[in-house]
């Protein structure tokens, strides 16, 4: 099948099976290069937020996702290389001369964009965990990428950690004002900068 | 699509009569919203424009399930009423533990409470019929529909809760999945369920079925638009200032009886005719009773909530459930009603 009308279609297909309604909040979508930043609660989450972009911004954006569960069948193999395009992270061997923060950049050049979940797994509670220093190391070697935060609301309840039928719930994905390391600022103040910008987005 | 649905010149009455009416206020909101200096609320007339796009899309929906027939615009009101649960559900506070309940609510109960409403029309004529055919047609001569979910539905949802292991506020969870499943499943059921009922004098053919479920329909709309804009007339007596400080004595009182005016004005599109013309009106009174019980119940449930409208389907919309609140509420008399007037008459 034409991977360009696969990818339209499951596109269409996880915006209605999701029923997501999209908020850009002081922030517009555009084709520059941008990491994506959202809080982790479903195996769905890259899928969601993957489809909720405009088609030509889709186009250009990559998740970033595990390896151990994308790789797990050939359906999901296919997904993940041929659709989305993902990138994948071996979390059981992460390597100093290997490191993920590395891999990322060397994927993404100078035209694409990143999906990441900076906490490095999906919450149990549905309430968010501390971020990994990932985020803050790609910021520190590309300071020219946008950081958008992202919102995802009600996937946990969706399709909750260890379940394997979602439900068919509403969820609502936010996007926020892009935000930047500040010269000289640290490791743990941005990196819980980047989680209130996340955070807030659910109240706004 | 070889129905009878447009062979009736009443049929044509009705629908092109509400399509011209429904593009008469298309063009008289256009042409308000291109005057700005008129002094309208801008609001309100935005507010209009989309009740008027909600009609288009209702009305077009409609007769087009109409031309396939029974299965088409049975499994129509199936998918309303997937969605209407969905926002339900999506702003009812739910605990892990509810999943799987949920889950089955969602892709059992819903489905098979639609097919259920299908087989009350399941007649078929074979002399020789297989034990298959002859189970599903006993599960529609008793009417399976009318106490699936209120029996098995309620039962199921306690004890799957319950074996889930999660007791905290157990009572308060369950009931909040049960409400949500009666209101739009169950309730909104009887809405296609209009469609099964028989009769060779008063409802001979599909075309009159289809016809008085889009009276039905037609009815409930205008008495919820009919009550709104009786509501605006300035002496105001709300009737429960909590919940709606809109809706108001005036509007409840001035759109009943408007409503009961124009449904007996309609009556000839309806089963009630000869000496039962004046059923169209009572059954527009009750109609429009029920449109109130059912947008201020759901109200209360926003309200507690906090929200203004259920779901975003399109940005700035509100949701399906806005849409269909009075109609799962006014479905089940209307339908009651009229077995009962069929069963005597």
């Amino acid at each position: 099948m034409d991977t360009n009308f696969t990818r339209h279609f499951l596109a269409l297909l996880a915006r209605f099976l999701s029923g997501a309604s999209v908020r850009w909040i002081d922030s517009q979508p555009d084709t520059c290069q941008r990491i994506y930043f959202a809080n982790h609660t479903s195996h769905m989450d890259a899928v969601v937020i993957w489809s909720s972009l405009p088609r030509q911004v889709r186009a250009l954006t990559r998740p970033v996702a595990a390896k151990d569960y994308w790789m797990g069948g050939p359906i999901r193999r296919h997904l993940a290389n041929r659709v989305f395009n993902t990138i994948l992270i071996d979390r059981t061997e992460i390597k100093v001369h290997q490191s993920p923060v590395d891999l990322m950049i060397r994927e993404i050049g100078d035209i694409h964009s990143l999906i990441v979940f900076p906490e490095g797994s999906r919450s149990v509670t549905g309430e968010m965990g501390e971020f990994k220093s990932g985020l803050y190391y790609l910021c520190k070697k590309r300071p020219d990428l946008e950081m958008i935060p992202v919102h995802i609301d009600n996937m946990n309840r969706i399709l909750p950690r260890g379940e394997v039928l979602p439900v068919p719930l509403l969820t609502c994905v936010s996007f926020g004002p892009p935000i930047w390391l500040e010269t000289g600022e640290g490791k743990n103040h941005f990196l819980r900068r980047a989680r209130n910008a996340v955070r807030q987005l659910k109240e706004l | 699509m070889g129905n009878d649905f447009w062979d009736d010149p009443r049929t044509i009455g009705l629908i092109g009569g509400v399509l011209l009416l429904v593009g008469a206020a298309t063009v008289l909101v256009r042409l308000l919203k291109n005057r700005d200096e008129s002094g309208l609320n801008t609001a309100m007339i935005e507010m209009f424009r989309r009740r008027i796009r909600a009609w288009w899309v209702l009305c077009t929906v409609l007769a087009a399930a109409f031309l396939f027939g029974q299965t088409v615009t049975v499994v129509l009101f199936g998918l309303i009423s997937f969605w209407a649960l969905r926002e339900f559900i999506t702003l009812t506070p739910t605990r892990p533990g509810d999943h799987r309940a949920l889950f089955w609510v969602f892709f059992l109960l819903t489905p098979l409470q639609f097919v259920s409403v299908g087989l009350l029309n399941y007649k078929p004529d074979a002399p020789d019929l297989s034990t298959w055919q002859a189970m599903l047609r006993t599960l529609g001569s008793f009417e399976f529909f009318s106490i699936m979910i209120p029996v098995y539905g309620f039962l199921f949802v306690l004890a799957r809760v319950a074996i889930a292991g999660d007791y905290k506020r157990f009572l308060e969870r369950a009931a909040k999945i049960q409400a949500g499943l009666l209101i739009c499943v169950y309730c909104l059921s009887h809405a296609p369920a209009i469609l099964t009922l028989n009769s060779p004098e008063y409802l001979p053919n599909w075309g009159s079925k289809a016809r008085f479920l889009f009276f039905f329909v037609l009815m409930v709309q205008l008495s919820d638009a009919l009550q709104y804009a009786w509501a605006r007339i300035p002496s105001k007596h709300p009737i429960v200032p909590t919940i709606n400080p809109n809706k108001t004595w005036e509007g409840l009182l001035g759109g009943s009886l408007s409503t009961v005016l124009l449904g007996s004005a309609l009556w000839w599109a309806t089963p009630f005719h000869g000496r039962y013309w004046w059923m169209a009106g009572v059954m527009s009174l009750v109609i429009s009773l029920m449109s109130f019980a059912g947008s201020i119940t759901l109200s209360a449930i926003k309200r507690d909530r906090g929200v203004k409208d259920y779901g975003t389907l399109v940005e700035g919309h509100g949701g399906v459930l806005d849409r269909i609140d009075s109609i799962c509420f006014a479905a089940p008399v209307f339908y009651h009603l009229t077995l009962w007037w069929l069963g005597a008459g």
